[in-house]
């Protein structure tokens, strides 16, 4: 790169600036204050509140239901994504404003509507539980909700990388002999691939300090069905802003540790993706792979 | 047409110059379910202030989780008044320096001016034949309370329980704790809140009891019928106490101490009382208590600071980190 690069529009300077202090007072003050207060502890103290019984119960439910809720999603995510962008139907604006719908309703909302669909009585419950599989008030429970409140993310994050796609992509893999399978598996997917994970990461973090919906259809059991949210209100409710703060700093170093190597992982995949061939290229090599 | 956009823009002027009239300004911060009370009570305080002093009140609310609030208090909140649910939550501020250490003193009955019981509610007909909190415990009996260690309505349920099982023969605290561990199996769930277990109990169909406020009771038959549930009121149970202050940080500075004071005590006025069984808390009042006989049958209750030595030690014995709900959970 040259010393100096010439650009069209002006402006480098004041918006780094900008973007440095808007970030500092958005995110940086805030946590750094949350580190502040928790250093107050010793690094034993704060381990002892991260590893006890009951901590390490929540960590494992919260984390567990947020993997598997993000999995769900960047699965079926990627299909409803698929259809609205490749697909023109009837009613299909109508699907595509129902996407966001997660993200503008009141979180305790969700949780109350889906914790009355799911009871023993209710519109689905009394159709599951007969056969032996209870969703509301267990850890089922909070994999549904987190599931409804995390979809907008992958389904949004992958709709313009699908349009990039042109279907004459797809029509050169085919006319040069690819299957079906290879078309997607070998050209279609790779090229996805980083959007999609940046979806996942996304909803797994948002996912992981979910509280509103969780909290009533969780069932809320220690041990059992406790999220790590619920225990850092508990320790407000004792007063004990300290063990509060200490929880969520370990809870945030853990998900900024995941989300570095998803992002990593994502940077390495679409990195090695651009390098390595365009999609026409790609395209031809499945074929040629076959033959 | 006219008439009525005429009236309306004299009611908003009227509301407006009333506003800017006012001499002094109250914040009362109290918590969640209080505003059908406070909401009646704020013109009734208003009313006799003016005629007793020709002075104009206005009375601003803020309500939200008891705890919660305390600590916006705590944290610069300026709030006149506390009306709170819960006894520590009043305590917090004092060790705070921000209310009196001897709260408790500067108003009758425990500067509560009004209490509320613990009671069962049934399914119609109590199909479970559920009496007393031994009832609960039988293998199969499911019970629908908030969460007892993050909840007031749940730790008080908790600690009803436990004096109870204390006052069995040959009670003691580990009797009590064993009680404990076996009515805690039998709840499938811990609801997030008060309301939440109502929902729960009564629209989700879950469980065979609920157990919550006397007070609750009537919010019940409201939404969703008397015929629907029944009351248990249980051998032994908690009068639950209602405490308030003043804060004196901020009564000092805003230089609303007089008026302050005043509002709380006409809590324990004729009026003050009688909107208190109005909405369903029981008066100290023996007399309004009487007269409202039918929506507050006698109960044997217990005082927390009778069985337990005070809302604070209850708090720290049971229900910090550790305390005895944490060690039910840790034997499994």
């Amino acid at each position: 790169m040259p010393a100096k690069s010439h650009r069209v529009l002006p402006g480098f300077g004041l918006a780094l600036g900008y973007t440095l202090v808007y970030l500092s007072l958005l995110i940086l003050l805030p946590l750094g204050g949350m580190i502040l207060k928790t250093a107050e502890l010793g690094f034993g103290q704060i381990m002892d509140i991260a590893l006890g019984e009951r901590s390490l119960a929540a960590f494992r439910v919260t984390f567990g239901a947020s993997l598997l809720a993000a999995m769900i999603n960047a699965f079926f995510g990627l299909i409803v994504a698929w259809i609205l962008v490749r697909y023109s139907f009837p009613g299909k604006r109508f699907i595509d404003a129902l996407v966001d719908l997660p993200f503008a309703l009141p979180t305790a909302v969700a949780g109350i509507t889906l914790a009355t669909l799911y009871a023993g009585n209710g519109w689905l419950g009394r159709w599951i539980e007969p056969l032996g599989f209870k969703v509301a008030y267990t850890p089922w429970g909070i994999v549904v909700a987190l599931t409804f409140v995390t979809l907008p993310f992958v389904v949004r994050t992958l709709q313009p990388v699908i349009e990039d796609i042109e279907t004459e992509v797809e029509e050169a893999a085919a006319s040069l002999g690819a299957s079906r399978w290879q078309t997607f598996a070998r050209v279609v997917f790779p090229a996805l691939f980083p959007a999609l994970l940046t979806g996942f990461a996304l909803a797994f973090a948002r996912a992981i300090g979910e509280f509103g919906s969780v909290i009533f259809i969780a069932g809320n059991i220690p041990l059992v069905s406790e999220i790590l949210p619920l225990l850092i209100i508990s320790k407000l409710e004792q007063y004990d802003v300290l063990g509060a703060t200490a929880l969520a700093t370990v809870m945030l170093a853990i998900s900024f540790v995941l989300l570095l190597s998803i992002n990593l992982l994502q940077w390495w995949t679409a990195n090695r993706h651009r390098n390595r061939e365009p999609l026409e290229a790609a395209a031809g090599k499945a074929a040629a792979g076959l033959q | 047409m006219k008439k009525i956009s005429k009236s309306l823009s004299a009611l908003l002027l009227g509301l407006v110059a009333g506003a800017a009239l006012a001499d002094v300004t109250l914040l009362n911060a109290s918590y969640d379910v209080a505003r059908d009370v406070y909401k009646d009570f704020n013109p009734l305080f208003q009313k006799h202030w003016k005629a007793k002093t020709g002075e104009t009140v206005e009375i601003k609310q803020s309500h939200g989780g008891s705890t919660k609030q305390v600590r916006a208090v705590a944290d610069g909140l300026e709030a006149d008044v506390v009306t709170m649910n819960q006894a520590n939550d009043i305590e917090f501020l004092a060790d705070k320096g921000l209310v009196t250490k001897d709260w408790t003193k500067k108003f009758p009955n425990n500067a509560s001016p009004y209490t509320s019981a613990m009671v069962f509610i049934v399914r119609k007909g109590n199909p479970k034949g559920i009496k007393d909190w031994n009832d609960l415990v039988a293998p199969g009996t499911q019970i629908i309370i908030p969460h007892p260690k993050n909840t007031g309505n749940g730790r008080n349920t908790y600690l009803s329980a436990w004096a109870w099982a204390l006052k069995q023969p040959g009670g003691n605290d580990q009797m009590a704790q064993e009680f404990l561990g076996k009515l805690l199996k039998n709840a499938p769930l811990f609801a997030a809140g008060g309301r939440d277990a109502t929902t729960t109990f009564m629209q989700r169909r879950m469980g065979d009891v609920l157990i919550t406020f006397e007070s609750e009771a009537e919010m019940i038959a409201k939404e969703f019928g008397k015929g629907e549930f029944e009351v248990v009121y249980p051998s032994l149970t908690m009068q639950t106490e209602f405490p308030v202050a003043v804060v004196e940080k901020v009564v000092d500075k805003k230089g609303t101490r007089t008026q302050a004071q005043a509002y709380l005590e006409y809590l324990w006025s004729k009026e003050g009382q009688e909107n208190a069984a109005q909405n369903y808390l029981r008066p100290r009042d023996a007399e309004l208590l009487k007269k409202y006989s039918a929506s507050f049958p006698a109960v044997k209750t217990f005082t927390v600071d009778e069985v337990f030595g005070g809302a604070s030690k209850a708090f720290a014995t049971h229900f910090k980190d550790g305390g005895t709900f944490d060690q039910i959970y840790a034997q499994k």
